[in-house]
């Protein structure tokens, strides 16, 4: 009896943890990490999360989550309520509309897939926050900080695969 | 579902445009939930940090102690002419029956998020209203600015950076005394916006608070002028936002002007409510 409840709290554990990756990515992305120069370069670490599991267990990332971790960025980073709960949507949206052609490729497709999207949604952010505060923001630090995403993106694509390894099979 | 989402991402940022203080207190809570985590998360950081920079300062412990000497010696004639400068200084301002600005409170928080990115730059404290923080205090670092409150819950606080595009900040230039005001555009370097035609600016001149407007206390250095040209004059601040640790948030409010003005001086408190809201 014992045992059962147990192993539905891990099986719910698990099918939570895509969720909680990108949750803890966005967390992970404004801890103070005290490197010089770092704050102009910083990388979109939820980005990665969404396109990755909205690509390989779309059921286990519901679009609430990805709403509801696109709310929590705006408020940790202090920035407009709504506009990366609005690109994180997006990119959910459009990975899960290309899922079909992506799977099953080779690495290096679903990398430039990536970095497409990743642009999509860099180009987008600074659309909507230059309307938003009504001037042209210096596109430069946008520009470091997708190329520093799309760079990154093998490593944490690595660690994911080892936590997709442990999630319960899709029905 | 997931269209129904989507418009309410594009609802809640139209109504955050149109009114920013509606989602207020929901910011508040969610920062004041996250802050602790980010607390228990970015010390094991800060102490890597710590370590690594131990190490390099055992490298350089020799050098940097023939350097202090020296400059014991010269602060130690820096001490000796401030001492007299004080005493002149007290002379003067008796004869002048000059109003003293009142003593600002220092309030003590520690960096738990450094939110700075592409577009906003920003650092999460944990310090709030339950420590006295207020919307618009300035945030010191080693005497310098480094930029004001501009959110508050009850356990935490957001510090706008100075390099932020909202942040705007009346300034003068030490040296001629001209005014200005620093703005932020998210680049390194900030720029100084309303400096008359005929100002004196050079590089090198230093850039301090000017006290317009009676939130910022008078006198916080900023930073120095690096380069006047085409782009208009650039400002290198002193401090480096990335290895922030510690802020001070200086409590001095407008109110407190006001009250330690004497009653009789009825212009001066109007000078006060005239200046320039730097918060706009």
């Amino acid at each position: 009896m014992m045992n059962a409840v147990w192993q539905r709290l891990d099986l719910f554990a698990r099918m939570l943890t895509p969720s909680l990756t990108v949750g803890a990515l966005v967390i992970l992305s404004v801890l103070p990490l005290h490197i010089p120069s770092y704050s102009s370069v910083v990388p979109s670490l939820a980005l990665m999360a969404v396109f990755y599991w909205s690509l390989h267990r779309p059921d286990l990332l519901p679009a609430v989550a990805v709403f509801l971790v696109g709310i929590l960025h705006d408020i940790l980073t202090g920035g407009p309520m709504g506009a990366q709960a609005f690109i994180f949507l997006g990119a959910y949206w459009v990975t899960g509309s290309q899922r079909q052609f992506f799977l099953g490729k080779s690495f290096l497709v679903v990398w430039w897939g990536f970095m497409m999207i990743a642009a999509a949604a860099t180009i987008m952010q600074w659309v909507f926050m230059s309307l938003i505060f009504g001037t042209l923001i210096v596109p430069l630090p946008a520009v470091f900080s997708f190329l520093q995403t799309v760079a990154l993106y093998p490593l944490f694509a690595w660690a994911f695969i080892r936590v997709q390894r442990s999630l319960p099979q899709a029905a | 579902m997931f269209l129904f989402l989507l418009m309410s991402a594009v609802a809640i940022l139209l109504f955050g445009k149109a009114d920013p203080t509606v989602f207020e207190r929901t910011r508040a809570v969610v920062m004041d939930t996250t802050a602790p985590v980010l607390e228990a998360l970015s010390r094991p950081v800060a102490t890597v940090a710590e370590f690594i920079e131990e190490i390099e300062q055992l490298v350089v412990l020799r050098d940097e102690n023939a350097n202090l000497r020296q400059e014991n010696v010269r602060l130690e004639i820096w001490q000796n002419r401030a001492q007299k400068l004080e005493a002149e200084n007290t002379r003067l301002r008796d004869l002048l029956r000059y109003v003293p600005e009142p003593p600002a409170k220092y309030i003590a928080a520690r960096v738990v998020a450094d939110s700075s990115g592409a577009f906003v730059r920003s650092l999460l404290v944990n310090a709030g209203s339950r420590d006295g923080i207020v919307n618009g205090q300035a945030a010191v670092v080693g005497g310098n600015l480094i930029g004001r409150v501009a959110e508050v819950g009850q356990t935490s606080a957001r510090i706008l950076l100075m390099s932020d595009l909202n942040s705007k900040i009346p300034v003068l230039v030490a040296a001629s005394r001209a005014r200005a005001v620093l703005a932020g555009d998210n680049s390194p370097l900030q720029r100084l916006l309303y400096l008359s035609a005929n100002a004196q600016v050079k590089p090198g001149d230093e850039i301090v608070t000017s006290g317009h407007g009676g939130v910022f206390p008078a006198g916080l250095t900023i930073g120095t002028v690096t380069s006047i040209g085409q782009a208009g004059v650039r400002v290198m601040p002193y401090v480096d936002w990335d290895l922030i640790e510690e802020v001070l948030l200086v409590d001095y409010e407008s109110e407190a002007v006001l009250s330690a003005l004497p009653d009789n001086s009825e212009q001066s408190v109007k000078s006060v409510g005239e200046k320039p809201n730097p918060r706009r």
